[in-house]
């Protein structure tokens, strides 16, 4: 395992890094992580679940399945057929993950099972200085219909973190999937996370990126049965130094397909944001409907974000929208509210946890929602104005 | 007794002087009408005493209650007893109208026992659709249900004194009568002072005002009795524009779109 740090990393000319901090990784820094102890885990406050699965350092710790559902057939598996990861291998930090990864865990829903309440996924890190990787596998079947939790922390320890998540949406099959990333501040991620759906079936992808010192998540969904709909949502906000990085592709394979991306993101103090997303239609994938939408609030002139939305169309009878913007608080905002008597720093708090409130609104746990919007507003205190 | 008092106020924006000595005092209980052709300066007098962004003040003085109001911030200007319902109320997503009040009441130190409530006993007086005060600030309000709201803000805050910038726009008769009733009864009751900005006569039917005030050109050219709105409806603002100075020589129209772009 020593010749990890050997791996040739992109640089920040490629294209795909292109603003990223790769350039800043120094793998020399960090030991593969050893098998966990197994010490209690945190699980987060989401309401009633119907599963659990706990990884820690990328490999399964615990898991339980209600027992109703596991006579329906909902199971989750571990195995060490790392080799039989399939999906597009892009660059050395693919290579880096299928390096560090020790097993794949697979979460199974059979055709037609309808899981009430959601399933909690655990990922916690443990060894200080440790590089590890999970790979999760989501695998919904026909016209079943699963929410999955999936809450990434860490204490405060420097760490390397390489995980990858597959997301498989049968025909006609919902499924809900969250991530929640609420690392500490000295933890390194370099995510990715794909998805296939499948004809008729509806997909929604929803991030919430707290914590990291550079977190990186690169997200595509990939369209590939006629009629599928696919929603990106995401809220991020960066504190002190920390950097959040997310590269999206909608891919519309399959025709009468849509997407519908809304990323939300505030940058405070020194902290740095970039969002780069891609619409790509293909020849076949008519009758399309796809969207993009990505704002910023920019809450210290110290921060900066980067905002590049792009389509690629193959095929004339689509229909397409992208819109991209980054900005202060709007002033026109904060005058109504300050007139009414709530003083300016107040007011801005209340604007800015007002525009990410429309991701977390929407959040497909609502059990999930109070404990988010706290450390939203706790993150948003922290903030020197 | 609360009393407001402008004194020589010159205000402009990017450097284009608008308000060119504005001298008016408004007292609890008083209702003032500030009357105006396009680009007299009615819309930049209601946010320079507020302090919104973008307005510059050159010269002049406004006190309420003797302190010096454009030496404070406008949260303080509120906290210290001013109001301004806005012509165009400013969406703001995602923060509900009782969040807000909340924090308006808890700031300026007039926190009482239950929002909600004082809320929901306002929404009632004018008429307006209770399940709207959960919504995110004037977000998919109509025009009306945007004045409506201004006015329960303002029942619900009880300022001294109250900047009603055209009110009366965008609100059909029975919406009209709800919120200048409303207006009435603050000003009986609780001796609210009025500075009823407009460009039409009709508001000044319902909400009978004690001192009519022409503005053009910067300057209040009149200033008089109820009768000066019955004038006004008889003249337009013709013979005060030929009495102003008309610098740019471009008389403004008393007939076009009041929400046009005055600096068009």
């Amino acid at each position: 395992m020593s010749s990890f740090t050997d791996l040739s990393l992109p640089t920040s000319e490629d294209e795909h890094w292109r603003y990223s901090r790769i350039a800043d990784l120094d793998l020399a820094t960090y030991e593969p992580a050893p098998t966990p102890e197994g010490g209690a885990v945190d699980v987060p406050p989401v309401g009633p679940r119907s599963a659990l699965v706990v990884i820690v350092d990328g490999r399964l710790v615990a898991s339980e399945v209600d027992a109703a559902l596991e006579a329906k057939g909902v199971t989750v598996t571990s195995g060490g057929d790392v080799a039989g990861i399939r999906g597009t291998r892009f660059d050395g930090v693919d290579a880096l993950h299928d390096h560090l990864v020790p097993e794949v865990v697979t979460i199974d829903i059979p055709r037609g099972v309808v899981v009430p309440h959601p399933i909690v996924v655990v990922q916690s890190l443990e060894a200080e200085g440790g590089a590890s990787a999970a790979h999760l596998v989501v695998r919904v079947g026909e016209d079943a219909d699963v929410t999955v939790y999936d809450h990434h922390a860490s204490e405060d320890l420097a760490a390397l973190v390489v995980p990858q998540t597959e997301l498989d949406v049968a025909d006609a099959a919902r499924f809900r999937y969250v991530n929640v990333q609420a690392y500490g501040p000295r933890v390194w991620q370099l995510a990715r996370q794909s998805s296939r759906v499948g004809k008729d079936a509806t997909f929604s992808t929803t991030m919430v990126a707290l914590g990291g010192d550079y977190a990186r998540m690169a997200v595509e969904s990939t369209m590939v049965g006629k009629g599928g709909s696919g929603a990106m949502r995401a809220v991020y906000f960066g504190e002190a130094h920390q950097m959040h990085d997310f590269r999206t592709l909608q891919d519309h394979v399959a025709p009468n397909t849509s997407s519908d991306l809304l990323f939300k993101g505030a940058v405070a103090d020194h902290s740095r944001a970039v969002y780069t997303g891609l619409i790509h239609i293909g020849k076949q994938a008519s009758g399309v409907n796809a969207q993009q939408t990505n704002r910023n609030v920019k809450l210290s002139e110290h921060a900066w974000a980067e905002s590049v939305p792009n389509l690629e169309i193959e095929n004339n009878d689509v229909r397409c929208s992208h819109a991209s913007a980054v900005g202060p608080v709007d002033e026109d905002q904060r005058f109504y509210l300050e007139s009414r008597g709530v003083p300016p720093e107040i007011a801005d708090q209340l604007i800015v946890l007002g525009f990410l409130d429309e991701v977390l609104e929407g959040l497909p746990v609502p059990d999930a929602v109070p404990a988010l919007r706290h450390e939203l507003v706790a993150k948003l205190a922290r903030t020197e104005s | 007794m609360a009393q407001l008092t402008i004194t020589g106020l010159r205000a402009g924006v990017q450097g284009r002087e608008i308000l060119r000595g504005i001298d008016l005092t408004v007292r609890s209980g008083e209702v003032h009408a500030v009357m105006g052709p396009n680009g007299a300066g009615k819309s930049t007098l209601s946010n320079v005493l507020m302090g919104a962004p973008g307005y510059e003040v050159l010269g002049g003085l406004v006190t309420l209650d003797g302190e010096d109001l454009l030496e404070l911030p406008t949260w303080k200007r509120a906290a210290a007893g001013l109001f301004l319902a806005m012509q165009y109320p400013t969406e703001v997503p995602g923060v509900a109208l009782e969040t807000m009040l909340t924090e308006a009441l808890v700031a300026t130190g007039k926190a009482s026992g239950d929002v909600h409530a004082l809320m929901a006993a306002e929404a009632e007086r004018i008429g307006f659709d209770e399940r709207f005060l959960s919504r995110p600030l004037n977000v998919d309000l109509s025009g009306g249900e945007k004045k409506r709201n201004e006015t329960l803000q303002l029942g619900v805050l009880q300022p001294k004194i109250a900047v009603l910038d055209e009110i009366d726009s965008g609100l059909d008769v029975d919406a009209l009568a709800d919120v200048s009733r409303r207006v009435e009864e603050l000003t009986n009751q609780s001796g609210l002072g009025v500075l009823a900005i407009t460009h039409y006569q009709r508001l000044l039917t319902v909400l009978r005002p004690d001192v009519v005030h022409v503005l053009v050109q910067g300057r209040i050219v009149a200033s008089g009795g109820p009768e000066l709105v019955e004038q006004l409806e008889e003249t337009g603002y013709a013979p005060y524009l030929e009495e102003a100075e008309v610098l740019d020589g471009a008389l403004a129209d008393p007939f076009a779109d009041p929400f046009a772009d005055p600096f068009k």
